[in-house]
């Protein structure tokens, strides 16, 4: 947003030769695996590793410096930081002078900002947050990693941007092995944003509210079509169910599980069954699936082509391993059966055509054909046309919208704080042997061997206090529900911290958390939820 | 036993993985070595991307719900009935008050084909995923 891009500014190789990595909101041992193997590479080779995290996660384990911020103080700490660094004149002057904008309004905020006040804020020690900024700003080669921990806030987009401030302020953005990398959680999150699945934009961010964008479309669509943003997945899912609600009346839901996955339950369950009409595709009988009016057998992964795009924009192409199980289709037929049916019809005779009309209307993907990502690797993007080679990292000579704009930000207290009736902050995430709802792995007996049960981490003195040992069933309420826990009593949680996973069905960690999100993103505050604990008899 | 070169289908890593294949079943995974993500590695959900392919649970014929319940159809039954139940909201309360989901699990050309089908053949916006989730 503050360069113009959604996507790693890095190519993961990268991050294994920098001289300082720092991770935020990210358990990437469990999540990335692949990506933490590159980090603990660059420590191997002499990298000064940062994690900052609420949970002792194994990579803070292995971290030089491990700030355990209080979730949601994201913006306190880096505020401190980058004060830090302008008092010790650690500031790249030629850069914020070449390539930014809006440095003044970030230096008078910065000036007013008091280190020792953010450090206890943040709950870190103020000498190890004056380390972090030095380490991060003096070393040549910088780079930035961060995941769900930074945007899961009712802040979320104010706290990518302080990592961006961060960035800029010490010129780690533009060459190789320096920049600002998000970690992104599913096979194809960066694809489905590339290929315009959003509501305010087209394929390769091309913005519904710009006519010239919209009529270039509609000549190749041969339609006319809507100006207006659309509706988010929270605006969706957490309607009223009434009729004179502004939400919706019917849904289409392509391989998602929104009656596991998104906050409230209690509300997302009530507004899915009190939809007029309800279409599921997926490939098992999800939550979701169970309310719907129609379900659509899909076939997975290994029964269709096409291409996904990974964290560090690369395209590469996922090919037909077996024909599709039963009766079931790739989700491309059956939406090109059902449009031709609402009287819009498609003509596509394989997923090779499909991408050509993409590289023909998307700059970014210009030069992904097939034939092309038929390479074993695939192509990073931006990629404008059929000659141009792969681009490993962005924002060389100049950022995307121009200039990168410095856009301080404030402390925002997360939307619910501990309190008496509910004394604990619980967090979400995930595992290593499981993935989201579980709807794939929770069907693989190793990954169950390994990790069965829907656990909740309790620190010891927690424990202590509430007479919970491991292996014991516990309840835990928030203002919007309640489930019940195995006990895992375990210091990667600080004190009055309790953190559980959102894989499991039978423990819907998502009855838990509220559906208050950030203002820009809608992104839903899945890492700060005010609870209590007791023993379940 | 023949391998495939494909992608795995969990994380935002990318790992280029070979499925192996016998008897039109996928049997097994096995990383590619000159993969730059994966270089001949990977994680436990990797080598396992293979289990629920052929899981009993899979769906593998249309259902549509009637009397309240939910029963397996043929494809033009189901495929009939999903377009009228949207066409009916959709004259009933206007394009934007159907809402369409896609998926950071299928692929760019699905996702690419979901949103045209949401703003050109239903006529709204109303599309987004689970990126912030």
């Amino acid at each position: 947003m503050t360069f113009g891009s959604g996507a790693m500014t890095n190519s993961i190789a990268e991050i294994g030769e920098a001289q300082v990595i720092l991770v935020s909101g990210s358990n990437t041992t469990e999540t990335h695996p692949q990506i933490a193997r590159r980090i603990y590479e660059g420590v191997d080779r002499g990298a000064r590793l940062i994690v900052i995290d609420p949970r002792r996660t194994r990579l803070a384990r292995h971290a030089h410096i491990h700030l355990q911020i209080r979730p949601g103080t994201d913006i306190p700490l880096l505020n401190g930081m980058m004060r830090c660094i302008l008092d010790e004149n650690l500031v790249d002057d030629l850069f914020v002078e070449m390539r930014t904008e809006n440095f003044l309004a970030l230096r008078d905020m910065l000036y007013r900002v008091d280190i020792a006040q953010c450090a206890t804020l943040c709950g870190v020690d103020e000498e190890q947050l004056r380390l972090a900024a030095r380490s991060y700003a003096r070393a040549q080669r910088s780079v930035i990693c961060y995941c769900l921990g930074v945007t899961q806030h009712v802040c979320g987009t104010a706290n990518v941007r302080s990592y961006a401030n961060l960035a800029m302020l010490t010129g780690h953005v533009e060459q190789e092995f320096t920049g600002v990398d998000p970690l992104r959680g599913q096979s194809n999150v960066q694809g489905a944003c590339d290929m315009g699945a959003l509501p305010g934009v087209l394929s390769g961010y091309q913005p519904v509210s710009d006519p010239s964008v919209r009529a270039r479309f509609e000549r190749a669509w041969r339609v006319e079509l809507p100006t207006t943003p659309g509706l988010t997945v929270l605006d969706m899912t957490h309607g009223d169910g009434s009729s004179d609600d502004a939400g919706v009346r019917a849904l289409y839901v392509m391989g998602e599980n929104p009656a596991l996955s998104d906050p409230d339950l209690g509300r997302v369950r009530a507004t899915l069954a009190g939809l007029d009409f309800l279409v599921v595709a997926d490939l098992f009988l999800t939550e979701t699936a169970r309310l719907a009016d129609v379900v659509f057998p899909a076939a997975s992964f290994a029964e269709k082509s096409g291409t996904i795009t990974n964290s560090e924009r690369r395209v590469q192409l996922m090919r037909q391993a077996i024909d599709p199980v039963g009766s079931s289709w790739p989700d491309h037929r059956i939406i090109i059966e059902l449009s031709r049916r609402l009287g819009y019809a498609m003509n596509y005779q394989s997923p090779a055509e499909i991408m050509e009309e993409i590289c023909m209307l998307t700059p970014i993907y210009g030069g992904m054909y097939h034939d092309r990502l038929d390479n074993g690797e695939g192509l990073q993007w931006p990629c404008p046309d059929r000659r141009h080679g792969s681009t490993q990292y962005l924002h060389k000579y100049s950022f995307t919208r121009g200039r990168g704009r410095f856009e301080p930000a404030g402390h925002v207290p997360p939307a619910e704080a501990a309190e008496e009736e509910f004394p604990y902050i619980l967090v979400t995430g995930r595992v290593y042997h499981q993935y989201h709802t579980g709807t794939m792995t929770r069907r693989s007996d190793l990954a169950n061997r390994e990790y069965s049960r829907p656990l909740i981490e309790v620190h010891p003195d927690d424990a202590r206090k509430l007479h919970l040992r491991s292996g014991l069933a516990a309840r835990v309420v928030s203002r919007r529900g309640s489930c019940v826990f195995t006990v895992r009593v375990s210091e990667r949680v600080a004190a009055g911290h309790l953190f559980a996973t959102f894989h499991f069905a039978e423990a819907p960690v998502n009855l838990l958390t509220g559906s208050a999100s950030d203002p820009v993103a809608r992104c839903p505050e899945y890492k700060v939820c005010a609870v209590r604990i007791e023993r379940e008899a | 036993m023949h391998d495939v070169l494909t992608v795995c289908c969990y994380c935002g890593c990318g790992c280029g993985l070979y499925l192996r294949v016998e008897g039109g079943r996928v049997v097994g995974a096995m990383p590619s070595r000159s993969h730059p993500v994966s270089r001949n590695n990977l994680c436990a959900k990797g080598w396992q991307s293979f289990a629920f392919i052929h899981h009993p649970d899979r769906l593998t014929r249309p259902l549509v719900r009637k009397k309240g319940r939910l029963h397996p159809v043929g494809w033009d039954e189901a495929l009939d009935a999903a377009a009228q139940g949207l066409r009916r909201v959709r004259e009933a309360h206007g394009p934007d008050r159907i809402g369409v989901l896609a998926s950071a699990k299928c692929t760019n050309e699905e996702n690419y084909l979901l949103q045209k089908f949401a703003r050109a053949a239903l006529g709204t916006n109303n599309i987004d995923h689970c990126a912030r989730l």
